[in-house]
């Protein structure tokens, strides 16, 4: 099992041939992912070699998937364009749009949002500004490193890639089923319930790690999710309690404004909610090395 | 990015939103010399980026010229909450009937706009939906239709707008959304929207916020930058690509990725409360930790004469830890003598013995390497109290 991506996942790359897209299909590659093609219109029949894996580049998103049965799609052109991609992907109706670029205008995403939304939700979006989605061992969409953890029975959900990354590395001994990094601007695809209540129907997960940060009140819906939906032992951990009021802090969703949005109203809501709450990343990985040794 | 009122009053105008005429001064003579200008009573409104200036003493009325200047001498250098008063907008006084409230903005949760309206302005509007939630509309926008005159005589029919100014207020509605979409504005408020005795709709106040990520389509935008109430040192980061923020604490902070440097804030500000000290600043240095971004974040953390220690927190997940420790080793080198206080490194993840080896081989006086990020917080909490 695992959640949104797997070892049948076949995976196309938009913006393949930029320099990000070709360090990270690369990567990609090289952890396990089925990658079988890129997207650009501007180079579109030709083909590229990626250390040995030689991959077509097809025009649209829509003749890459016809021509390899692709059902996800990794995104990392500029900022100025990926409203567009992410529009291609939505009407080409695949499964999976992951994307990662970090600087898309609020506008643009929540126009893309809105048009996923009108045309029946039939693309799960992942990000934007995000790190991407690993089942270990199965595959990776983004570029999040394949070297961190193996697979194993923790779910692991968060705003931030490096945090993503630090827990990953803190609870490599268990290993993951899925991690996913839900990205840090303030309109996003794919939420922190999503993820909890797909990690509650897996099979293979068997604890949850959630991981968020100020501003917004996705942490406080998806305590109150928790609470009402999600049996499995779930352990928190929310960055920002230093932040000061109405300053931007990295991710452009990061920002308390007036009183809403803070690390402390966050954390209380997911206590309330019986969720555990580390006070650094170091003792929520200690909480969940508790509650999977007694699993 | 938030605006002035003013600044926020020229895009409304531009987009053809009703507001007063009204001029910037930033000493008393020019003040003074505004209202002589309109020749008829005015208000001088200090120009800071928040709210509570009327209580705060940052709104007042003034009969003649020279009344103008001495309330224009009263706000100038006023410090609101803490932000200090450089400029006033100096505006005629409008006789008021009404005073309404408007905004619209981002909804996270719905992942779309919202438009918020009532009758009851003026007034704090937490306030208000607090207290009278039910005085308070909230209209989702759909973000692909937008607001046209039906959407917009939809909100205004929701929020109970008066008869006499309901066409009026439709009007203003589709301006302000352009304005929201045009400007690529994740915020345009008004507060008050006034109707004057003479039945016209004016917007008397203004907030606006833009969106940075949006500048590569708004080159205009960097004019409304405020260089001059910049902290200094937010501005020599700003302009060597680096994401810091300043804060009031001893410990300065570098890391890679927005979350980790949150988390890294927190953690040193636990560690620093046995010794009284906090952290100094946000800064993320993001992937590529070269040499030379090292050394510019270096130096601007050390330009914070609060600095007593700096903690250096990396996680290599597609960075390599060797990469980093020779960024930090050859940023030493390039900063010599203007590197002077003591460095806390920590770092894991990718290649991290071959990173701690070449700090253990530059062996360098000023930095200390500590294993993980509780106990590295806590040495660098340490040597800042020491250091005090």
């Amino acid at each position: 099992m695992a959640i949104f991506l797997n070892e049948n996942s076949k995976v196309i790359v938009q913006g393949m041939t930029g320099a990000e897209g070709t360090k990270h299909t690369k990567r990609m590659l090289a952890s396990g992912t089925n990658i079988v093609g890129g997207v650009n219109p501007r180079k579109a029949g030709e083909k590229v070699d990626f250390d040995g894996t030689v991959l077509p580049v097809f025009g649209t998103v829509k003749e890459a998937m016809e021509a390899t049965g692709a059902n996800v799609t990794v995104i990392f052109v500029p900022p100025a364009f990926s409203k567009a991609a992410v529009i291609e992907a939505i009407d080409a109706e695949i499964e999976l749009a992951v994307v990662i670029t970090e600087g898309i205008p609020v506008h643009d995403t929540a126009y893309f949002w809105a048009h996923a939304v009108a045309t029946g939700n039939k693309t799960r979006i992942i990000g934007p500004n995000c790190p991407g989605i690993i089942s270990p061992g199965k595959s990776n969409a983004g570029i999040i490193p394949a070297n961190i953890a193996g697979s194993g029975k923790i779910g692991l959900v968060s705003k931030s890639g490096t945090l993503t990354y630090q827990m990953m590395h803190e609870l490599r001994d268990f290993g993951f089923s899925t991690a996913i990094g839900i990205g840090g601007d303030p309109i996003i695809g794919t939420t922190h319930i999503d993820a909890l209540e797909a990690f509650e129907a897996d099979e293979e997960t068997v604890a949850i790690v959630m991981i968020g940060e100020i501003g917004g009140d996705a942490e406080e819906r998806a305590a109150a999710y928790v609470k009402e939906h999600v049996t499995k032992p779930v352990v928190g951990y929310v960055a920002g309690f230093t932040a000061p009021e109405g300053k931007t802090m990295g991710h452009a969703g990061a920002i308390v404004s007036g009183s809403a949005g803070t690390a402390q109203a966050k954390k209380e809501a997911l206590e309330a909610a019986g969720v555990k709450v580390g006070k650094t990343p170091s003792e929520t990985a200690a909480l969940m090395r508790e509650i999977m040794q007694s699993l | 990015m938030d605006l002035y009122e003013y600044q926020a009053k020229d895009l409304f105008a531009a987009h053809g939103v009703p507001v007063l005429p009204g001029d910037v001064a930033t000493n008393p003579a020019d003040a003074k010399a505004i209202a002589a200008k309109f020749g008829q009573p005015v208000v001088v409104k200090a120009q800071v980026k928040t709210g509570g200036r009327g209580k705060a003493g940052g709104v007042k009325l003034a009969s003649t010229a020279e009344e103008t200047e001495e309330k224009a001498t009263a706000i100038l250098g006023l410090d609101i909450k803490g932000h200090i008063v450089h400029r006033v907008l100096v505006t005629p006084a409008s006789d008021i009937a009404e005073e309404y409230y408007f905004s619209f903005l981002l909804d996270r949760a719905n992942r779309t706009f919202l438009a918020m309206a009532s009758v009851e302005g003026g007034m704090d509007i937490e306030e208000v939906a607090a207290t009278k939630p039910e005085a308070l509309a909230k209209i989702h926008i759909d973000a692909i239709q937008g607001v046209d005159e039906a959407k917009a005589r939809e909100i205004a029919d929701a929020a109970n707008f008066p008869a006499e100014v309901k066409d009026q207020v439709v009007d203003v509605i589709v301006k302000l959304w352009e304005t929201f979409v045009a400007e690529d504005a994740t915020l345009v408020e008004v507060n008050p929207l006034v109707r004057d005795p003479q039945d016209k709709i004016v917007a008397l106040d203004g907030k606006v916020t833009l969106d940075e990520n949006a500048g590569f389509r708004h080159p205009a935008h960097a004019e409304l930058v405020d260089k001059q109430a910049e902290n200094p040192l937010e501005a020599k980061a700003k302009e060597k690509g680096l994401n810091y923020v300043k804060l009031d604490g001893e410990v300065g902070i570098i890391g890679n990725g927005a979350g980790l440097v949150m988390s890294t804030l927190d953690v040193v500000a636990y560690a620093g409360e046995q010794y009284g000290v906090k952290p100094a600043n946000f800064l993320d240095i993001g992937g590529g930790a070269s040499a030379e971004v090292m050394a510019n974040g270096l130096d601007v953390i050390l330009g914070d004469e609060a600095v007593r220690s700096v903690f250096v927190n990396v996680f290599g997940g597609i960075t390599a830890c060797d990469a980093v420790a020779n960024g930090i080793v050859k940023a030493l080198e390039i900063l010599g003598d203007g590197a002077t206080k003591p460095l806390v490194v920590r770092l894991d993840g990718n290649n991290v013995e071959e990173g701690r080896a070449i700090l253990a081989e530059a062996n360098h006086p000023l930095v200390t390497v500590v294993d993980t990020m509780d106990n590295a917080a806590a040495k660098a909490a340490e040597l800042a109290a020491a250091g005090v």
